[in-house]
């Protein structure tokens, strides 16, 4: 899984969750991010190829996305996210 | 048209499409072609901004073969289906779109407004199914449409193909789809034939613009075609004589209108051969 698509991706389709936005990533490693927003984001092709390297080229291959609201874990296996929810969730 | 091979008669679809059944999407050229041949419409039903990449979901993207079509007009996708066994081949085709795991009829899990259209290539059918005690198709589809709605942009169009059973899926899927706040409806592609024959429901945010015109339909125009009271009389006198040339331009006529690749008339058609021969 791409950061990009964990970038659009909520929990809202459970049940009593209304935003469900961040996901938490838990176990995957993700490289050096920019701990800050600089100030000329938009200019700068230093920081800007950094950003599309992070987004675009970076795969979440094994971990968990856990819902920020319920805490609902969502295991990514082999980089493919499974958001099937249970018959009870919905 | 009850025919007890359709595949969502046979198993839901996380158990219908296992590993032979989706090797098959990677191998039969057959199939392939097929799939590619619908998403290339598709697309063009989609009429997405030229020489702009979008950002496109794929519903149902199985193998990613709609994927690939997606990747060659330069946009990125997001594919989501049912099946792992689908996503499985996909990962092997190496397609570059991102895979998710999950259940349309439970909604699809994105924010609000970030995708510039939808896609969905011979999927939706299967939500009229109830698979479980728990499934209610009508629901199901309330769900998928309200939560794509709102994951569309408001200039944004979802442009599904499907096989409906009969017409009342066709009706259930778009009255769901008109609860949701959609604008649009049924595009149908050589509606003359059997085999060539393509429903493609088309959905848009942002109002009603002109639904895009089918393929195969270019003699059913709103003008009244005018024919002599002599060719009426011809008409009325039945079929023509077998291997005329009327039956000839005739049989060509009526396989113009089922799509099939039928040579130009001229003034050599149904020529009568020298007898040298």
């Amino acid at each position: 899984m791409k950061l990009l698509t964990h970038n659009f991706l909520t929990s809202r389709c459970l049940k009593g969750v209304n935003v469900g936005y961040p996901l938490k990533i838990v176990l995957g490693h993700v490289g050096e991010l920019p701990q800050a927003l600089i100030e000329d984001y938009e200019s700068n092709e230093d920081f800007l190829k950094k950003v599309h390297h992070v987004l675009l080229e970076v795969d979440v291959i094994n971990g968990e996305l856990v819902c920020p609201e319920s805490g609902r874990k969502f295991p990514i296996t082999s980089g493919i996210p499974n958001m099937l929810l249970n018959e009870d969730e919905v | 048209m009850a025919s007890s091979k359709r595949p969502e008669h046979q198993a839901p679809p996380e158990i219908f499409y296992n590993e032979t059944e989706a090797q098959k999407y990677s191998q039969n050229s057959r199939m392939m072609d097929i799939q590619v041949q619908m998403s290339e419409r598709a697309v063009e039903l989609l009429a997405l901004p030229e020489d702009e990449p979008c950002l496109l979901l794929d519903i149902g993207c199985g193998s990613g073969l709609s994927g690939s079509v997606l990747e060659e007009q330069g946009h990125t996708w997001v594919g989501v289906d049912i099946s792992s066994a689908m996503l499985n081949v996909a990962q092997e085709r190496e397609v570059e779109g991102d895979l998710l795991l999950g259940d349309m009829g439970q909604g699809v899990p994105f924010r609000p407004g970030c995708f510039d259209g939808a896609i969905s290539i011979s999927a939706l059918q299967w939500l009229c199914n109830a698979d479980r005690q728990t499934h209610n198709p009508a629901k199901r589809l309330h769900k998928f449409f309200s939560s794509l709605y709102a994951s569309l942009s408001r200039t944004a169009r979802a442009v599904f193909q499907f096989y409906p059973e009969n017409s009342d899926q066709v009706e259930l899927i778009t009255s769901q789809a008109m609860k949701s706040g959609f604008y649009g409806g049924l595009v149908v592609d050589f509606p003359n034939s059997t085999k060539a024959k393509k429903f493609f429901l088309v959905l848009m945010t942002g109002g009603m613009v002109a639904l895009p015109k089918a393929l195969g339909t270019e003699a059913s125009d709103n003008s009244v075609n005018y024919t002599s009271k002599r060719e009426l009389g011809k008409k009325s006198r039945g079929k023509p004589v077998k291997n005329s040339r009327e039956w000839i331009l005739e049989k060509k006529e009526r396989r113009r209108r089922q799509g099939k690749n039928v040579r130009d008339d001229n003034k050599y058609t149904a020529r009568k051969r020298s007898g040298r021969f």
